[in-house]
């Protein structure tokens, strides 16, 4: 919105808001990036950095949920304004969320360092997340400059983490089935492509938030969605 | 949401609209108030006009029952229709016309008598009631549509300036439902009442609109939102824009209705 709102203190509650969100998707980021880091490397400790740096990412969102209730209530938005602290808070707890998965990653890349177990291959984990990073960044900027049409396209950019998803899971079942002692591992490293696969997710979701949130319109066509695990079977 | 948001569009669309304004100008001498105005009033919804101070609804509220005509210098162009009829045309009684189209005003502007006479007034000047009986059950009927029997019942005697301002905003409108209106026109009904007394009249103009079709101007864009179901935004005297009140306050098409509402024009 171009023009300044009549009463000065509304602008600088939502310029709040705004930083607030804004803060919490560079945490999720720089946490995410850490976490794949500490997975290439079998950095424990960096690991154990990322599942404390969470607690930072919870205590932001309570206060941005704080924020937008007191807007609701005090300020009464309408239009523009309205979509745009109803979307906030809803693509805020997108956010949270892909923190908890980036923590659960960290948990277990820890653990899988401490039994110095064999997990084979984890390219295509590594592909995954930066793929995510790069829809995250993304994200980002479709929601500070309300581009409905930058949304849109990281909207649709889940597909291919989805793809990639598919392809680890089936080779992980044969990793497992040639050498029963490899399942331990292979099941850590099967959540947490599911995590990444879900922070895939949560950015699509945030997407569709911040299409609403520009055009006052749902985004109309269904997702493609690519997850095709929950149908494959190997025998 | 979404469901009822197509459903009260299509609602919209499917009733006849029991007024139509058509290019509307009104003029106060040279200065001219209202451009080229064009509304449908749809049956039995509320149509909430919204807009700055000076924009020309009130004015054009005014136009629906010709109280305009009280003001010498002004005129009133184009067309405005009640249920087909050109409410302008010189053979309209204008007298029978505003029993027809009812009006209550910003302040509660009691007469100067008892609670009962000041319902019973407009039934006896129309000739609506033939006995003594007939008069007193449309008094009673109209204190009841207007939700304020139960506080006056033992007290029909007593003046009407009397009661609480929220009561005697009710006992306007139980004085405008007497003459048995199709459409009532509110300008600014409760902009001097209290929350409650606020909540109170919100709630009876949604049992009213059952049987009645409401106008109604006001400065709260809270209130517009709350009662109406269509609205229409007014800006230096033009129609900026109007539509299903929920797509007005959550996606307006006008930047300007979009700035207004959101408070980024006064």
């Amino acid at each position: 919105m171009s023009e300044d709102h009549i009463v000065t203190s509304f602008d600088n509650d939502m310029r709040e808001l705004e930083s607030l969100f804004e803060e919490m998707g560079s945490i999720v980021l720089l946490q995410l990036k850490d976490a794949t880091r500490a997975l290439r490397k079998e950095d424990r400790k960096l690991a154990k950095k990322v599942v404390k740096g969470d607690k930072q990412l919870n205590e932001l969102e309570r206060e941005l949920n704080d924020l937008a209730i007191k807007i609701l209530a005090l300020r009464q938005p309408f239009a523009l304004d309205l979509r745009y602290v109803l979307t906030t808070l809803k693509s805020a707890g997108y956010l949270e969320r892909m923190g908890d998965l980036t923590r659960n990653m960290a948990q277990r890349t820890s653990t899988i360092a401490k039994a110095e177990a064999e997990t084979g291959p984890i390219e295509t984990l590594i592909r995954m997340s930066e793929l995510v990073q790069a829809m995250t960044e993304d994200i980002l900027k479709a929601y500070k400059s309300r581009d409905s049409e930058l949304a849109k396209i990281v909207r649709d950019q889940d597909e291919k983490v989805d793809m990639a998803h598919n392809s680890l899971f089936r080779e992980l079942l044969t990793y497992m089935m040639e050498d029963t002692s490899n399942i331990s591992a292979c099941m850590h490293v099967l959540f947490i492509a599911k995590n990444i696969e879900r922070m895939g997710d949560n950015i699509a979701d945030i997407g569709q938030e911040i299409v609403y949130m520009a055009t006052g319109e749902w985004p109309d066509s269904k997702r493609i969605k690519g997850d095709k695990t929950s149908s494959i079977i190997l025998s | 949401m979404i469901n009822k948001t197509e459903i009260t569009q299509e609602a919209l669309s499917i009733l006849p609209p029991i007024m139509t304004a058509n290019n509307v100008d009104v003029f106060y001498g040279k200065k001219q108030a209202i451009s080229n105005v064009s509304l449908d009033i749809p049956e039995n919804q509320i149509t909430a006009l919204i807009g700055p101070s000076g924009c020309g609804k009130s004015t054009f509220l005014r136009c629906f029952n010709r109280m305009n005509d009280t003001i010498n210098i002004c005129r009133v162009n184009g067309e405005i229709k009640f249920s087909g009829q050109d409410i302008y045309d010189p053979k309209v009684d204008v007298v029978a016309l505003r029993s027809r189209i009812g009006m209550v005003f910003q302040k509660a502007n009691p007469f100067p008598k008892s609670i009962f006479e000041n319902v019973a007034y407009g039934p006896r000047i129309h000739g609506l009631a033939e006995t003594k009986d007939d008069l007193e059950s449309i008094v009673i009927q109209s204190l009841k549509r207007a939700g304020l029997y139960d506080e006056v019942s033992d007290r029909l005697s007593e003046p009407g300036t009397s009661l609480s301002g929220g009561q005697q905003q009710r006992l306007c409108i139980a004085r405008a439902i007497a003459v048995d209106p199709q459409v009532i026109l509110m300008d600014e009904p409760c902009s001097a009442l209290d929350p409650i007394a606020t909540a109170i009249i919100e709630d009876l103009m949604e049992t009213m609109k059952e049987k009645y079709t409401i106008v109604i101007v006001t400065h709260s864009m809270q209130q517009a939102a709350r009662v109406s179901q269509q609205t229409a935004f007014f800006h230096l005297g033009e129609l900026v824009e109007s539509g299903d009140t929920q797509a007005i306050f959550t996606n307006p098409i006008q930047e300007r209705t979009q700035n207004y509402i959101s408070g980024r024009i006064g």
